[in-house]
This record gives structure tokens, sequence and C-alpha cells, in this order.
């Protein structure tokens, strides 16, 4: 008998997250998804969308993996405006960009182990981490996931993106390699790190996407174990969101009242099975209750395949970037009036 | 009553083991000084890692800077390896003029430049293990040392600490070392104990000519004799005559005097006295011309980059800077050629006035220091306040 409450109580346990939150029950957020929102002049072509950023103005900055990593801008209406920085020391692989309050453009970029700050003029004006030396080698495949690099202060092992808070200081994730998060003062400087791999509270495998609310506070996209860890400014765990699938991508809207988007992206986008049961967005508040998701995984307009990164600068017209489409949807979500309107 | 007496016996010891260290470190004054970010690149022109800066007798800049992705193409049975280090030409204001040796075979990890008496323009290559001269015009007047014609793609664990690299790790073709290999500014000064990363003993070690394995800076005497530090994977320096005829080579590894560890730059006074910054001994010796050792300068942490002031009243600059996986130390000591310090400035950052690895520093000014920086991608010009 005890056995069997025992066992019991752990299927309960297990599943709960699923009932609580993205589980049957969970308002669909009807959508539309403008077509061909990006225009790219003749011969030039966006690679495997990986990163996508507003600035104040609304322009539009997409890191993508193409023959050569490569930096674009667009402006507001999608219309291409330049690329930046063609053959940056910094660009390798892509894996994220940000724009901060100050509309500097950064960029994550996990094969050069480097973040990169531009101001506005398309300049690099700070550099942390730093590009392999050719007399480093190459890892072997023994070695590749076995975090090779200690969390050094100033050495990132396969960066994924980096948050801002108010006061200029940024969080990096720090990301395939080292499984953790570091922060750093306004001018570079770093301040502190948390994390280690594993799944324990605090603990992180794989930190996908970060971002920071109003206060300060810190989300990390915990992909590997299926959450979303809050931590205080100073990097002090506060609590956990599950029930969300694995957050590869996660968004913060501005304003006073401020909504946590999260995306539970298909692993892999050629796997019809995945696909089938993956790829949906959620929109929640910040203490993490589900407000509705959308959008399922797929090659259509309006399907995901595969989001990486999502911009959520305007609430309710999202820009997400997806890995196997090369492309970049603008998606507008049509808020369904409440009973209270009604 | 016996306590007292201990603690001050142990005080005087110490002052007595450690004065020079102790007082040294007190009694340095800190310079004032301005700096401006000085290159002004047109838009969208790649920069990175600015390893050397020198300016010719016009004031122009060069600058040698690592500034794309190091490539490796597969053969059919070998690979090949590809830099993008790129030499730039900048006027007095720091506006671009022009590139000299676009993807030339000698450029593929940059790590000096200098200008002679003559303007001639000389390039250090770590990777392709070659010193290139040009002409002010920018045409190849001799060449030093050979890149490798294949290069095995380093099969590392990188797990390994650098201090625990292997001895006697096998030389790879070309002299590129199986030890996991940092460098080319980088090493902290923890690596002093232990032999430098990548060299475990290179097929170049003592060979009597310019085959260099990681050279890292060329200097010249009046007579225009050709001095190469080689380097991080060699210990040693090379000695030819102005036409590039081998003469002699001098040092290995060690920690003796005349011996050294990491050789990060070299620079040679009017009496023709080489100036080293061993870096990995935490020490700048001093040789004659032909290589006696002379003085050892020490207290002023790890050099990275030295360079001699001309005139009648000679300088010598030493960069303690930091290693890439930090931002600690990053002073510049200026002093004077006896190692006499007469002040330092700057700390290791990101912002303007700070540095972040500096691994060249030109000087043909006193006052106005021109510092290249790996961490940062820039050139700053320096300027130190006089009374």
């Amino acid at each position: 008998m005890k056995r069997i409450i025992e066992v019991c109580v752990i299927a309960i346990l297990m599943s709960a997250p699923v009932f609580a939150q993205g589980g049957p029950g969970v308002k669909e957020i009807p959508y539309d998804s403008v077509p061909n929102f990006l225009k790219l002049p003749p011969n030039m072509y966006m690679g495997e969308g990986i990163g996508v950023a507003r600035d104040s103005k609304g322009h539009v900055y997409t890191y993508t993996r193409s023959g050569a990593t490569r930096l674009y801008e667009f402006d507001e209406k999608g219309n291409f405006i330049r690329e930046i920085s063609p053959g940056n020391y910094g660009f390798e692989m892509a894996h994220g960009v940000r724009v901060d309050a100050q509309d500097n453009i950064w960029i994550v970029d996990e094969g050069t182990n480097m973040v990169v700050k531009f101001n506005q003029e398309g300049r690099p004006v700070l550099m942390v981490g730093r590009r392999p030396d050719p007399f480093d080698g190459l890892p072997t495949a023994a070695t590749f996931y076995q975090n090779p690099n200690p969390p050094m202060p100033y050495r990132f092992d396969r960066p994924t993106d980096v948050a801002f808070d108010a006061a200029g200081n940024f969080f990096v994730a720090d990301g395939y390699g080292n499984s953790r998060v570091a922060k750093y003062d306004k001018d570079g400087r770093f301040l502190k790190t948390t994390g280690s791999r594993g799944n324990a509270p605090g603990q992180l495998n794989t930190p996908h996407s970060i971002q920071t609310d109003a206060k300060g506070n810190v989300y990390v996209a915990d992909r590997g174990n299926n959450r979303i860890q809050v931590y205080d400014n100073d990097l002090n765990l506060v609590k956990s969101i599950t029930g969300i699938g694995a957050p590869w991508a996660v968004c913060i809207t501005p304003g006073p009242h401020q909504y946590l988007y999260s995306s539970n992206s298909s692993p892999e986008s050629n796997n019809s099975t995945q696909m089938a049961t993956s790829g949906e967005i959620y929109k929640m508040e910040l203490d993490g209750t589900i407000l509705g998701k959308f959008g399922k995984g797929g090659k259509l307009l309006s399907e995901f395949s595969t989001t990486h990164a999502m911009d959520c600068r305007i609430e309710n017209e999202l820009l997400i970037s997806e890995i196997t489409s090369w492309r970049v949807q603008k998606i507008i979500l049509k808020p369904v009036a409440s009973a209270a309107t009604k | 009553m016996k306590h007292p007496v201990f603690v001050v016996t142990a005080v005087v010891a110490f002052l007595a083991v450690s004065g020079t260290l102790f007082l040294a470190q007190t009694t340095i004054p800190s310079i004032p000084y301005d700096s401006v970010d000085f290159l002004k690149p047109p838009a969208n022109m790649p920069i990175g890692e600015v390893a050397g800066v020198a300016t010719n007798s016009t004031g122009h800049l060069f600058v040698y800077m690592r500034t794309g992705p190091f490539n490796i193409t597969v053969g059919t049975s070998r690979t090949f390896p590809h830099g993008s280090s790129r030499l730039l030409e900048f006027d007095q204001n720091g506006k671009f003029v022009r590139e000299i040796g676009r993807d030339i075979y000698a450029f593929a990890y940059a790590q000096s430049v200098r200008i002679d008496p003559q303007n001639n323009i000389w390039v250090v290559d770590q990777y392709s293990n070659m010193a290139v001269k040009f002409d002010p015009e920018g045409r190849v007047l001799l060449t030093f040392g050979r890149r490798p014609e294949t290069s095995r793609v380093p099969n590392v664990t990188l797990a390994a600490p650098a201090a625990a690299a292997p001895t006697g790790a096998p030389a790879l073709p070309g002299g590129q070392a199986g030890a996991p290999a940092r460098g080319g500014g980088g090493a902290p000064p923890a690596a002093a104990g232990g032999p430098p990363r990548g060299g475990g003993g290179g097929a170049a070690a003592g060979t009597p000519g310019d085959s260099f394995n990681r050279p890292t800076d060329i200097a010249w005497d009046a007579a225009g004799n050709i001095f190469v530090a080689d380097g991080f994977g060699n210990s040693r320096i090379l000695k030819m005559d102005k036409n590039g005829k081998f003469v002699k080579t001098i040092g290995g590894r060690g920690n003796g005097p005349g011996q050294f560890n990491m050789l990060a730059s070299i620079a040679v006074d009017a009496k023709g006295n080489l100036y080293v910054a061993d870096k990995g001994n935490n020490r700048i010796q001093v040789l004659d011309n032909d290589g006696n050792p002379k003085a050892q300068y020490q207290n002023i942490g790890s050099p990275s980059a030295i360079c001699i002031s001309p005139g009648g009243h000679q300088y010598l600059y030493s960069s303690n800077s930091n290693d890439p996986d930090d931002l600690e130390r990053g002073e510049i000591y200026k002093m004077e050629l006896d190692g006499t310090i007469l002040g330092k400035f700057g700390r290791a950052g990101h912002l303007v006035k700070e540095f972040g690895s500096v691994n060249s520093i030109d000087c043909r000014t006193e006052n106005v220091l021109y510092v290249g920086e790996l961490i940062n991608w820039r050139v700053q010009k320096v300027t130190l306040r006089t009374k």
C-alpha cells in the first residue's frame, strides 16, 4: 500500500507541471503572420535565423548563419538597410543578437566565444571573451561536450545570449559549454558568476536565452532542464517556471505591465514526430502564469521550424527567428476580448 | 617582550630579502596621462586584435592586426591554414591611407610591425613563422623564415592546464608544436615555472638560421644588424647582418642569465644593447650586442611589449599586460635604460585610458605613445603629461 502511494505521489509530481501549465486547457491565442517580412536585395540571403532584435526606432537586426555568419539591419518595414561589419573577427557561428537601451547592438557568437557590442555606426566598441588563437587547436570529439574550459571570468565556452539591466550591467548566458550566467558592469568588468551543469535548483543545463525585467531580475531559459530559472539582480535564485516545455527563446516586453514569452521549440525540425508535438510559444505574466499559447511546429507561414530567438519590443507584434526556415516571421497576436468587455 | 623583537627582526629580514621590490613598488609615481582611441577606419573595414603598431618618420601609423577567421582547408591528404591578418597604414590623424600586402603568404596570425630608420616596414607573423621586410612603397625586399607547407590541426586536449603542457611534445611539421599552445601576448606569469606553451623544443631550436617557431618581434642596431625575438616556440634571439646573413643565435630556454622563457618583445638602444621582454621570467634582460647578458630588470610584472625612445636621452617603456582571460595588472612603466623606474600609468580594462592586453608600443616621441591592444581591438594614442 505504501509503495503504491509512493508511486502515485511520484506520478503526480512528475506530471503535475504538465497539468498545471502547458497541457490541455491553455488558451490558444489567435494570430497572423506577415508574409515576406524581411526583404533582402538580389543575391543576399538569410541563412539560419539565429538572432533577431529591434532597436528603439523599430529597426530590425538579424544575426544569421549564412555562408559566413552575418549581421543585417532592416528598417521597421523589413526593407534592407545594411550589413554591419562583414567579416568581423568576432563572427563565426551566430547565436544571439540583442539591442540595449542606448541602441547599441550586441552579438553573441558561439564559434568565437565572444560577445561584441557595436555602436549605432556599426563599430565594435566593447569585446568580452576572446576568439581562440590558432595555437589552441581543435577539441577532439571526446572533449567536445566535456566543458573543456573552466568558467573563467572573461572566457566563454559557446555562449548563447546577453541581457542588460537598467544600470547597464549585462548578463551573459554561457552557454553550451559552461552552463552558467556571468554578470558584468557597464564597462565590461566581471562582477560574478552563478551556475554549473546539473538539474538542481540554480544549476543549469544549456542556458540558451536570457532576459531581464524592469526590476533587474534575470530570466534564464534553462533549456535542458525544461524550465525558466529566475534570479534577482545579484544572481540569487528566486524561482523556477516550469510546464512550458523546453524554453529555447525567451523575451520580456517593455512597458509598465511586462509579459514573458517562451518558445518550446522543436528540437529537430526535420523530425516530424517532434514537430507535431512542439513548437508552441507561451505568453505569460512575469510570475509564470500562462496567459495563452500559439503556434506549432512546421514549415509553412505561421508555423515555426525551431524558433531560436524572439523580439517582443511591441507586445503583440513579435519577430520570430527560426533556424531551419531561414526566415524571420512577423507575428501579430490578436488578443481575444475578455468576457468582461463583451 | 620577546615577541616585538621577533617581529622587528622579521620585518628587517623581509626588507633585506625583498627590499628592492618593496621599496620600488611603494615609491613608483603615477604618471598623469591622456588618451584617445586613435584609428578612424572606414565603415565596415574589418578591425581585429591589434598585435603590432609602429610609426614611421612622417608620423604615419602602421598597424598589423588579426582581422578575420583562421581557416583550415582540407587538401588531398593534408590541411592548409589560411590566416587573415592585415597590415594597414593610417596618417598622423588616424585616417586610413592604404593596405599593404593584402593576403600575402606570410600574413597568418599577426604579431608585430616595426619601422626601421629608412622607413622600411618589417612584419613578424607568429603562425607563418616569417618576418618580412617591405620597402616604404610596400614592395617585399627580404623574407625570413618559411611558412609551413601544411599544418596538422593540433588535436589537443584542452582540459590540460597550460602549465601542464607535456614536455617533449612532438614537433609538428613546420615547427608547430603539439603541446597545448596559447599565447600571442596572453601567457600569464604563472606559466613561468613550466615549459612555455607552443614550444616543447621545436625543430628550429638552435638551428643556425632563420627557422622560427612562433617569432614575436624584430629590432636593429645602428649598423643595421637584425635581431629577431624567436619567440614563444623557441626561446632565443637570432642575430643577422643587415643583408639577412646569419650571425649567431643567442640564448635558449631557461631562467638563468641569458636564457629566456617566452620572448615577447625586443628593442635595441643607441649603443646596440639588446633589451628583451622575457615575459615568462617576469623580467627584462639586457644583453650586449653579441648577446652577453649584462643586467636584469624586475619588479615590472610580466613584460609583454617594450619600446625604447630615440634621441639623446633614451627611455624604456614596458607593459605588464593583462592576460586576455583577466583584467588584472595592465600598467605601463617608464624607465631609464639602466632600469630605474620613473613612473607608471594605466591599468587593465576596456575603457579609453585603460589597456586590454597590450601587445605593442610605439615610442618614437618620448611622451606620445601608440599602444596596440589585443582584446580591445584598438590603438590608443597616449600622451604623458610633463610638468
